[in-house]
């Protein structure tokens, strides 16, 4: 008989990031196919805050540990906190989102308590003897690997934009927790914190994604794609190319050395498709791609592909979305 | 200071990928092989601590086949100073063995740091850094975008989520590397021709269980073929239509 299913949910200011209610509905719909309870676990400096602000999450407890060391956003103090919520909710499988942050948990969870690991899921299906298959992109989504999960418990990374995000459910009980001492070995400590003034929606959780590439010719065009960007309410991407000439940050590029991404759409503009840059993006749900070159590789991924210019084709696009919004 | 850098062997980043008969592998036919490209950016950096003098010792450490041996010997010729190879056969190891075995293999090695890449381009899992400083009872701090000596550690910048956070790291302790911490640099003719003459131990992998079992490696869902809109700025409002009717973004 397995334990509970337990997810970590992410904070962010007074509330919890988008991945932590994909998080719920991949742990809703695996706890109901296995026949045990779904919990959930705040850690954060104001986590009472969030559980309050946030409920009903439809879990059976949401598992709350308040303290200031969890303001950081290095794994050790978060570690221990969703060590202390496992043992609590009795769990068997521990969900994390593939951000920053739950990437470090799910390894130093795993590590810290004998665990499993599969990490940046995109499915999760309970086979009928009961194992729990786990699908997940390799080789930057070149090929698919199903794993079955073979030790209790296990913890599983889940990619941001493959699970369905899960409704309002039922109020769970709320319980708190302190948070344990940090072991003896001396730990990293963060000393400074250099923040931007505006902070964008971070690329993986996107849901509309406008990325540029060298077909740009120059860092100051790339107006056009942030114009275009905004008219449909996403965000800026990039390819390797374009970050590498300095044009924009890497943290905006997309692709097997930068980010992976599975918005609902991605629209690729003067960006030729190379195997690197696919690896990326071709998880989008849609795909739309402007290129001059009617040979690019970006036109055998594309859903919708135009035949043209960039100089041309995005002014007109923008013009054409900025009056479809309004209309 | 002595610095192990955990370096697998992966296949580059252009390869074709077919999985194998076997369903646990893939064709390696026509594939090339190269160091994980985040693996070559942490050695890297480990380089030019021990050329600023804050690292002493630079070894690399690869979990793998015996073929392994010539990205251990490029990684010597990039300046590392000794290579350590356990040697692996089976086909699927994850994350959770991969981490157990190194782990054996760093604990004879002792190091003060040990740097990984943030994930290997292979398995795509960024685990095993996590793991080992967790096994290993060493502070950790990830995706490191600029690394340099300090008292009782080092100082790191992380990037993170659109910050950039400087943390203390003490000895000893796990990095993970991440784009931007160090450009790789090409083997001189004379690092090559030294790197010959560099030590390489190998050593058999200690027991270590998988705790996953590969049922099946597949290649992805074909996506379905696309369709050219029309050309040029002529094509906009057909696209705008598809936008708003077909994929409801508008
Ligand atoms: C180890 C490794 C890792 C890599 N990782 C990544 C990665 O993470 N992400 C990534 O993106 N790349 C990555 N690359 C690089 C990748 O191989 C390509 O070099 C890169 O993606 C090319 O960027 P691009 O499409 O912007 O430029 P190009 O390939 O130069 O393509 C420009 C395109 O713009 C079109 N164009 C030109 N002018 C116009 C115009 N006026 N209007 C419309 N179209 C126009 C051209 O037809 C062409 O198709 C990696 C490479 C290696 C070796
Ligand atoms: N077989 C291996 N040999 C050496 N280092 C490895 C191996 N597997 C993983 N690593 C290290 O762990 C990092 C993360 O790998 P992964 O968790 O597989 O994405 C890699 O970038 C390497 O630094």
């Amino acid at each position: 008989m397995s334990g509970n299913v337990l997810v970590y949910l992410e904070t962010e200011g007074e509330g919890l990031r988008k991945p932590a209610f994909e998080g719920l509905g991949a742990g809703a719909a695996l706890a109901a196919a296995l026949g045990v309870e779904l919990h959930a676990v705040i850690a954060a400096p104001n986590a009472s805050a969030v559980a309050a602000a946030t409920r009903p999450l439809g879990v059976t407890v949401v598992h709350v540990i308040e303290h200031a060391d969890l303001a950081t956003s290095l794994a050790g103090a978060h570690c221990r906190a969703v060590k202390t919520a496992a043992a609590a909710a009795g769990a068997s499988w521990m969900l994390f989102p593939a951000t920053i942050l739950g990437r470090d948990l799910l390894a130093t969870v795993a590590g810290a308590m004998g665990a499993g690991v599969a990490a940046d899921a995109t499915a999760i299906d309970v086979a009928d003897g009961g194992d729990v298959q786990i699908t997940r992109p390799v080789y930057a989504g070149k090929a698919l690997q199903v794993l079955v999960a073979r030790r209790s418990p296990f913890c599983i990374g889940l990619r941001p934009n493959a699970f369905p995000a899960m409704a309002a459910g039922e109020p769970g009980r709320t319980e708190t927790h302190d948070l344990p001492a940090a072991g003896d070995a001396p730990a990293a400590r963060v000393e400074e914190v250099k923040a931007p003034e505006t902070r964008e929606v971070d690329l993986t959780e996107a849901e509309i994604i406008v990325a540029g590439g060298r077909g740009l010719k120059a860092a100051e065009h790339y107006e056009l794609v942030e114009k275009l960007a905004a008219a449909l309410g996403g965000v800026v991407g990039a390819s390797r190319a374009v970050v590498d000439a300095g044009w924009r940050p890497h943290s905006e590029q997309v692709g097997q050395t930068g980010k992976t991404v599975s918005p609902r759409l991605y629209v690729a503009c003067g960006i030729s498709g190379a195997i690197q840059h696919l690896a990326g993006m071709s998880s989008s749900k849609c795909i739309v791609a402007v290129n001059k070159d009617p040979e690019a590789p970006i036109f055998k991924v594309a859903d919708y592909g135009i035949v043209g210019d960039v100089f041309e084709v995005l002014p007109a696009l923008i013009e054409a979305v900025e009056a479809a919004k309004s209309a | 200071m002595k610095i192990v850098v955990c370096a697998k062997r992966v296949p580059d980043s252009a390869a074709k990928i077919r999985p194998a008969a076997d369903g646990q592998s893939i064709d390696t036919q026509g594939v090339e092989n190269v160091i994980s490209p985040y693996d070559e950016i942490a050695l890297e950096a480990a380089v030019q601590l021990k050329e600023a003098g804050v690292a002493s010792q630079v070894t690399v450490l690869c979990l793998g086949p015996k073929e392994s041996t010539k990205e251990l010997r490029k990684a010597m010729a990039m300046g590392a100073d000794d290579a350590v190879l356990v040697l692996e056969d089976r086909p699927f190891r994850d994350p959770t063995a991969t981490a157990e075995a190194l782990a054996a293999a760093l604990e004879g090695l002792s190091p003060d740091v040990v740097f990984c890449g943030w994930k290997a381009i292979d398995d795509d899992s960024s685990a095993v850094a996590g793991l080992l400083a967790a096994r290993l009872d060493y502070a950790y701090a990830s995706f490191v975008v600029k690394v340099e000596g300090a008292d009782g550690g080092l100082r790191v910048s992380r990037e993170v989520e659109g910050c950039e956070e400087i943390v203390h790291v003490p000895t000893p302790c796990v990095l993970t590397a991440q784009r931007g911490l160090a450009e790789p640099r090409f083997a001189s003719l004379k690092g090559i021709m030294q790197a010959k003459r560099k030590p390489l131990a190998e050593q058999a992998p200690a027991a270590a269980e998988n705790a996953s079992e590969l049922v099946a490696l597949t290649p992805p869902p074909a996506r379905p073929a696309g369709r050219i809109v029309g050309e040029g700025a002529a094509a906009v409002p057909e696209l705008v239509r598809i936008l708003r009717d077909d994929v409801g973004v508008l």
